[in-house]
C-alpha cells in the first residue's frame, strides 16, 4: 500500500512537470488557435540552453533560469514575429489558420535537425548536479527531490501566468485577443503584438519546464517528441486554453503513468492513457476542467 | 478643414464591390445619423473607417490625416472609437474587465481609472454588475457595457453601430437617451441605425444609405419630413 502512496505522489509530481511543458502549448493555442508543433522542439532548445547554461557555469541547475526563461521568451517572441506572422497575415480573416500549423511542423524539423547536426546524437545530461538523484525519505516512503523542484516550480508558473492574465494590461489585452481578434483591434489592441507576446510567453514556460527536467532527464535531439504528444493529450485533457487545466491534465498523465505499472504491464499504461485522451474527446471535447478559456 | 473627412470610396469584399464612390463628412461636435436598410453597407462603411477593412480608392481623413491605410490599433490612437454591431463583447471577461480593455490604447490607459468612474455615473448599472461575466447580462446590459467599453477609450469621434438592435422599445429609449447624454458632454458622434425615428431625432444632420451609395443627406429635421423616407423607411 505505501508503495502505491509513493508511486502516487510521485506520479503527481511528474505529472506536474509535463503540465508546465504543456502550459505553453494551451497559451498560444488559446490566443493563437493555432497548434504549436514545434512546442516540444522549443522545451527541446530549452533543455540544450539550460544544459550549457549550468554545465559552462557550473550554477545550482535552477539558477539557469535567469538566463533561460529571458532568452527563450525572445526566441518564441521573434520565432512567432519573423517567421509566424507574415503567414498569418496572409490568412489574416481565417480563424483557424492550416497554413501557420504546417509552418510551426516545418520549425519542428528544422529545429530538431539543427540540434542534430550541431550536438550530435549523443544523450546527455548533467552528472555532477546537487539534484541528481537525490530522494526525500518520508517514513518508508522515498519521493525524488528533482520531481519536488519541479512540482512547486509548475505550481508557481502556472499561478504566474495565470495572474499575469488576470491582472495586468497586457493579459487583458491577450485574453481579449483569444475571444475576439476584431473586437480587440477596435480597442485599439495590435493583435500581431499580442500573437508575439503571447508565443513568448508560451516558449519561457517550455523554456522554464526544461530547466525543471534537466537536473534528472536525458538530453538529446528528439526528446520534445516524447512531451510533444503527452502535450496534445494533456492539453485536450484539462482543455485547450486552460491553464489551470493543464497542470491538472498533466498531473493524472503521471498518476496513470506511476500508478497502473502496478496492476498490468507497463505498455498497457499508454493504452490506458490514449483511451482516456478518446474518452474525453467524445463525451466533453472542451476538457475535464472548466469552461472553454478559465482566464 | 473638417474633422472625419471621407472622400469618394470604393470598398469590396474580395471581388464583390459593396460601397460606391461615397464620401460624407462630420464636422466636430456633431451628431450625424447614417440609415440604410440590411446590407447597404453600413457596418462596411464603419469597418473601413476603423481601418479594419480599407478602401481600393479614395481617402479618409481625420483632423486632416490621412487614415485610410492605418491598421485598427492606429485609428484608435486618433481617436476614432467603434462601438461595433451584435455589441461583440469579451463573452468570458467580467464587466470590469471588458471596460479596461476598451481604455487600451495609449491616449486612454493613464486615465482609466477616472474615466471609469465617467462610466459608472452615466451607466450605473454597470458598476452593480461590473464582476459579473459578460455573457451573463441582458442583451440592454449588454449594449451598455459596449457604449461603456467604447467611451472608456476616450473617443473624439464616437461611432455606434446599431446600438438598438435587438432590444425591447422601452430599452432603446435608454440607449438613446445615452448616446444623446455622450453627444452633450462634447463627443462627436457617428450613429448608424436601422430605427430612423429615434436616430434621427437626436442627430443634426443624416444620411441615407442605398445598396452602397449614399442616397440622401441632409439636417435631420428635413430627412424625417421627407417623402421618400416616409414611405421606405417609415411605411407611412
Ligand atoms: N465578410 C463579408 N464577405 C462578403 N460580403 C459581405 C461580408 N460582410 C458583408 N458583406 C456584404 O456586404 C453588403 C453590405 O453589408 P453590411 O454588413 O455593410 O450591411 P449593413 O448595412 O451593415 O446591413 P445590416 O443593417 O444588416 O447590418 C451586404 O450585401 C453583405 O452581404
Ligand atoms: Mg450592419
Amino acid at each position: 500500500m505505501i508503495y502505491i502512496l509513493e508511486d502516487a505522489i510521485n506520479g503527481v509530481l511528474m505529472g506536474s512537470i509535463y503540465g508546465l511543458t504543456a502550459l505553453g502549448l494551451t497559451l498560444i493555442f488559446g490566443v493563437l488557435k493555432v497548434i504549436n508543433f514545434a512546442h516540444g522542439s522549443l522545451l527541446m532548445v530549452g533543455m540544450y540552453a539550460a544544459y550549457w547554461a549550468i554545465i559552462l557555469t557550473g550554477v545550482h541547475p535552477y539558477v539557469a533560469l535567469i538566463i533561460v526563461a529571458p532568452v527563450m521568451y525572445l526566441f518564441g517572441y521573434y520565432l512567432q514575429d519573423i517567421v509566424i506572422k507574415p503567414i498569418f497575415k496572409a490568412e489574416k480573416d481565417v480563424r483557424e489558420p492550416i497554413t501557420v500549423i504546417i509552418v510551426t511542423t516545418g520549425v519542428w524539423y528544422i529545429l530538431d535537425n539543427l540540434t542534430l547536426l550541431i550536438f550530435g546524437p549523443t544523450y546527455r545530461n548533467i552528472q555532477d548536479n546537487p539534484l541528481k538523484g537525490k530522494m526525500l525519505e518520508i517514513g518508508e516512503m522515498f519521493i525524488s527531490v528533482p520531481k519536488l523542484w519541479g512540482f512547486v516550480t509548475a505550481v508557481v508558473t502556472a499561478a504566474a501566468v495565470y495572474w499575469f492574465l488576470q491582472k495586468t494590461r497586457m493579459g487583458r489585452a491577450i485574453r481579449a485577443t483569444s475571444l475576439d481578434r476584431e473586437a480587440a483591434s477596435l480597442m485599439g489592441i495590435n493583435q500581431f503584438k499580442v500573437y508575439n507576446v503571447a508565443f513568448g510567453i508560451g516558449t519561457a514556460t517550455a523554456g522554464i519546464a526544461a530547466v525543471t527536467l534537466v537536473p534528472f532527464y536525458n538530453i538529446f535531439p528528439s526528446v520534445g517528441v516524447l512531451f510533444d504528444i503527452k502535450g496534445f493529450i494533456i492539453v485536450v485533457l484539462g482543455g485547450l486554453g486552460s491553464i489551470g487545466g493543464a497542470i491538472l491534465g498533466g498531473i493524472i498523465i503521471g498518476l496513470i503513468e506511476s500508478i497502473a505499472p502496478q496492476f498490468m504491464t507497463a505498455t498497457w499504461t499508454e493504452a490506458i492513457v490514449y483511451g482516456l485522451f478518446l474518452v474525453v474527446l467524445f463525451v466533453k471535447p472542451s476538457g475535464l476542467f472548466g469552461v472553454k478559456y478559465d482566464w | 478643414m473638417s474633422f472625419l473627412e471621407v472622400k469618394n470610396i470604393d470598398v469590396y469584399y474580395g471581388d464583390v464591390q459593396v460601397i460606391f464612390d461615397l464620401s460624407l463628412e462630420i464636422a466636430e461636435g456633431e451628431v450625424v445619423s447614417i440609415i440604410g436598410g440590411n446590407g447597404a453597407g453600413k457596418s462596411t462603411l464603419l469597418k473601413t473607417i476603423s481601418g479594419l477593412m480599407h478602401p481600393a480608392k479614395g481617402e479618409i481623413f481625420f483632423e486632416d490625416t490621412a487614415i485610410q491605410t492605418a491598421p485598427p490599433e492606429k485609428i484608435v490612437e486618433c481617436g476614432i472609437v467603434q462601438v461595433p454591431e451584435g455589441r461583440r463583447l469579451f463573452t468570458l471577461m467580467s464587466v470590469k474587465d471588458n471596460l479596461i480593455v476598451g481604455a487600451y490604447n495609449s491616449r486612454a490607459d493613464q486615465y482609466a481609472n477616472t474615466t471609469i468612474e465617467d462610466v459608472y455615473t452615466l451607466l450605473p448599472r454597470l458598476q452593480e454588475r461590473e464582476s459579473q461575466l459578460a455573457m451573463t447580462l441582458s442583451g440592454g446590459e449588454q449594449q451598455m457595457v459596449a457604449i461603456g467599453r467604447g467611451l472608456m477609450a476616450k473617443p473624439k469621434l464616437l461611432m455606434l453601430d446599431e446600438p438598438s438592435l435587438g432590444l425591447a422599445p422601452i430599452l432603446i429609449k435608454d440607449i438613446f437617451q445615452t448616446v444623446r447624454k455622450i453627444a452633450d458632454q462634447g463627443t462627436t458622434v457617428l450613429l448608424v441605425e436601422q430605427d430612423v425615428i429615434h436616430s434621427l431625432r437626436l442627430s443634426d444632420r443624416g444620411y441615407v444609405l442605398e445598396h452602397g451609395r449614399i442616397a440622401m443627406e441632409g439636417p435631420a429635421k428635413d430627412l424625417l419630413n421627407d417623402p421618400h423616407i416616409k414611405t421606405a423607411y417609415l411605411g407611412l
